[in-house]
């Protein structure tokens, strides 16, 4: 499978940020998902010349990526305890009980599942993102992701309001077509 | 009257809030008629409302090509 091959050059501007996201929802901590980002992108690099190409690469690397965040809670589990896992359930009031079965999600409740599904748009938002012209997407990230004003990004990037409005447009049109058969027909 | 790409224009900018309030009128009074028009900012207000609500973080320049140098040292 010789379509499948390994592009390290173009790593961080095209699975950064999709790598990021996918991070945070694992361990919502900023700092811990960018080391996490980074150091699946070195893992990466290392096992390299184990890519056999089956896979393609932003496959390849969430699969370490997801190897990084268990390593990750491993550790944090190990620093507080010897073999015990330790859960902090911080919402809970700890006069609800110490079982298991007190603590499990309301079904009724739908808190937890809006947030998965939240964590899941945004993916597929990210992957719709990824697939902009380079331009585009840096544009439309500023512009919208990082709230950068309009001004600041014009600076920045030494091109003028309408040049910025029209590669808006363009990205936005681009992602609403890309989301239509998964978000809004659902 | 405004033309249909003079209301996309118009519709982009006001999903972050920088369209004046003469543009939105004149957007308003456009898709009274324009069906077309009107579909399209349907989903554009759609996308703007799954951008807030997907809450996407974004690395920094600057943080992207820190990882880009780490990963042409390494390579």
């Amino acid at each position: 499978m010789a379509e499948n091959q390994l592009n390290p050059n173009s790593w961080v501007d095209q699975y950064a940020d999709y790598l990021f996201n996918y991070a945070i929802g694992k361990v919502s901590d900023v700092e811990v998902a960018k080391d996490l980002v980074s150091e699946t992108f070195l893992a990466g690099l290392k096992s390299a010349k184990n890519y056999k190409g089956d896979a393609a690469e932003r496959t390849w690397l969430i699969a370490i990526l997801k190897r990084k965040v268990i390593d990750y809670y491993r550790k944090s589990n190990s620093k507080k305890g010897k073999a015990e896992v330790r859960m902090s359930l911080g919402y809970l009031d700890e006069t609800e009980g110490d079982w298991l079965e007190e603590k499990v999600a309301d079904p009724n409740g739908n808190l937890g599942s809006d947030s998965i599904e939240n964590e899941e748009l945004g993916l597929a938002l990210q992957l719709c993102i990824d697939r902009l012209p380079h331009k585009q997407l840096q544009v439309f990230t500023m512009k919208t992701i990082q709230g950068i004003s309009t001004e600041e990004i014009c600076n920045e990037l030494g091109i003028n309001p309408s040049n910025l409005w029209v590669m808006i447009h363009r990205a936005r049109t681009a992602l609403m077509e890309c989301l239509n058969q998964k978000w809004f027909n659902a | 009257m405004i033309s249909c790409e003079k209301a996309a224009d118009i519709c982009t900018k006001a999903q972050y809030n920088e369209a004046t309030f003469l543009e939105r009128l004149k957007l308003k009074f456009h898709l009274i008629y324009c069906k077309v028009c009107a579909a399209y900012a349907k989903q554009n207000t759609k996308l703007t409302s799954l951008c807030s609500k997907a809450n996407l973080r974004s690395l920094s320049e600057t943080e992207k090509e820190k990882m880009k140098e780490t990963i042409r040292r390494q390579g």
